[in-house]
């Protein structure tokens, strides 16, 4: 369970519908999480949201990752589920550990 | 000469200063097509307009104004410069202003609204002195008081004659209400008519008066009639927009002041004309009729006064080309000016007389506080509007607005900007409860023993940061970029510079 996931395919997951956000993740040559955010709130949410992202991937021990997210104002769990399905894809897993979610 | 003494003011007039009589050789008639121009150069010139002076617009046309823009390059390309511009109010369609800004052409503005490019870039500072944003009572209130001195009026008009009587209701851009721009034809120095066509004299009965207007150029389009009133007379079939408007009708319901002869202003957007529906519903239901509907005026209203549930529109902007139509062709569909609107300081404001008023809002904070004019990241992109004017003078004001947008918060700790003092505001209706001033103990009894959802407004405000989580706080610099003027003139809140 602590092992690192490293070997990811690019997936994506969500939509570019107002309130949801599109979610790209691929495989990233350098050690770590990249995130690439824009954001129709960026100005007032964009922290958070950096945050809460770098967040959900950490919790699912996926390692060189860069995370591409398009959002259109959705909702923290919004973001959370969207990234989480595309980190699922990207691994292969059609049944998460629900323990790390 | 000492029998005519007698006659004459013995105190001003004696023989040797009075004037008498002079017959003046000149062919009668001459004067009658004195008043047109050939050009709109030809009327600046005329109008002796100089660097520094104040020039005026009206917003009648809404999205579909032409003629500011028009009128602007002629003037940038005359040369003059460091003109204050005066319009009514200002929309997306005046984004090309931004340029005449850049060259010194326009230095300082008093407007009602700033939206799109324009307000984006003056929030990120490209003018030196602050715009000044007054409601559209507090316009007249500035007209009247003097600090705001108009020197040469350019007014658009689909409609004159040869002389300057004007309407808004007939021709190919019908704009209906002319009630803003009959504030400038009254205070302005120097008045030009611009019209898309001439009638015969008299055009009457007229909105601009001959007597008020100096100059007429007849111009080949003043508006585009499909913008002037585009998107605002859609019915929604939004669900949230639809449970804001059935729990507002419900609110106006058990209000206490529904009853025969109530008298209601509703604005634009979704949500306020899916309440004017509802209402009209239970009026119907109940035999309830409406003494007037007020303000800005919509098809919707227009229906209501046709259906026979309103007996009197009193019209100072015609919100759509259903308004503007019928301002022409019903008796009781009254144009009146903003002075006989909203100006505080008028002899009478039929704000005064209102029981309902229905408003929007983009924010609304604890203390019911409202922002109408900058958006959740500090952007100039609104307007102020008859606002604080009818949120001040009707017996009961309604802020409509869903808890959130996406995921802006309108529920706020603190609005960005005042425009409406919460003090004035006596009820605020959310998707996901109503939350009534704390000042109205009785209106707030009334409307839990009707059974709507009465909540505090921190619960509210709790709520939205729930979903959303805490915005994070917008960096501003010192630089002021705009004044919210209270509608007496005072300063109420101003806005800064985006960091």
């Amino acid at each position: 369970m602590n092992t690192l996931h490293v070997d990811i395919q690019p997936a994506h997951a969500g939509t570019l519908e107002s309130s949801d956000a599109f979610v790209r993740v691929m495989p990233n040559d350098r050690a770590g999480v990249e995130i690439e955010l824009e954001s129709s709130v960026a100005e007032i949410y964009g922290d958070a949201i950096e945050a809460s992202v770098l967040q959900t991937v950490l919790a699912m021990n996926v390692d060189r990752v860069k995370v591409m997210i398009q959002d259109k104002g959705a909702l923290d769990f919004v973001i959370k589920a969207r990234v989480q399905t595309a980190l699922l894809r990207a691994l292969g897993v059609s049944e998460p550990d629900w323990s790390t979610l | 000469m000492k029998d005519i003494e007698k006659y004459v003011n013995p105190k001003a007039l004696t023989p040797s200063n009075a004037s008498f009589f002079r017959y003046e050789e000149k062919s009668k008639g001459e004067e009658r097509r004195a008043k047109l121009c050939l050009s709109i150069e030809e009327a600046i010139y005329r109008s002796g307009l100089k660097d520094g002076m104040t020039i005026s617009f009206h917003h009648a046309f809404r999205g579909g104004d032409l003629l500011l823009n028009n009128v602007m390059n002629v003037i940038a390309k005359m040369g003059f410069k460091d003109l204050t511009l005066a319009s009514s109010s200002l929309a997306s369609v005046h984004d090309p202003l931004i340029e005449h800004i850049q060259n010194g052409v326009v230095t300082q503005i008093y407007t009602s609204g700033l939206r799109s490019k324009l307000g984006e870039a003056i929030s990120k500072g490209l003018m030196q002195k602050p715009v000044q944003i007054h409601s559209h009572g507090g316009r007249v209130h500035l007209l009247q008081s003097g600090e705001l001195h108009i020197d040469v009026a350019f007014l658009g008009v689909p409609v004159s004659d040869e002389f300057g009587n004007a309407n808004g209701y007939s021709g190919r851009s019908k704009c209906g209400s002319l009630g803003y721009a009959m504030m400038d034809a009254h205070y302005a120095d120097y008045v030009v008519v611009l019209s898309e066509s001439l009638e015969a004299y008299p055009n009457v009965p007229a909105s601009l008066h001959q007597d008020q207007v100096d100059a007429i150029v007849v111009v080949d389009e003043v508006g585009d009639p499909s913008k002037i009133g585009a998107g605002e007379t859609r019915m929604t079939t939004n669900p949230k927009e639809l449970l804001l408007a059935s729990h507002t009708a419900k609110v106006i319901e058990h209000s206490g002041l529904f009853k025969e002869g109530f008298s209601i202003q509703t604005g634009t957007g979704g949500a306020s004309l899916a309440t004017t529906v509802f209402l009209s519903e239970r009026m119907e239901e109940k035999g309830i009729h409406a003494s007037f509907g007020l303000g800005g005026i919509t098809g919707t209203m227009v229906y209501m006064l046709k259906r026979g549930l309103i007996k009197t529109l009193l019209d100072v902007q015609s919100f759509d080309e259903f308004a503007a139509k019928s301002i022409g062709e019903n008796k009781n569909h009254i144009e009146i000016s903003a002075n006989e609107y909203a100006n505080p300081s008028s002899k009478g404001a039929s704000i005064k007389q209102l029981d309902i008023v229905v408003l929007s809002a983009l924010e609304v904070d604890v203390a019911f506080n409202v922002n109408v004019i900058t958006g959740s990241k500090g952007l100039l992109r609104g307007a102020s509007g008859g606002h604080s004017d009818t949120a001040a003078e009707a017996k009961l004001s309604i802020i409509v607005a869903p808890l959130t947008r996406g995921r802006i918060p309108t529920v706020t700790q603190r609005v960005n900007t005042v425009v409406t003092p919460g003090a004035t505001v006596d009820v605020l209706v959310t998707d996901q409860g109503i939350a009534v001033n704390p000042k109205n103990v009785e209106l707030k009894e009334r409307l839990k023993k009707a059974g709507l959802h009465v909540v505090d407004i921190h619960t509210l405000y709790e709520r939205a940061i729930a979903l959303c989580g805490e915005p994070a706080q917008i960096a501003y610099t010192d630089k002021i970029v705009a004044v919210i003027r209270y509608r007496d003139g005072s300063i109420i809140d101003v806005v800064r510079q985006l960091a």
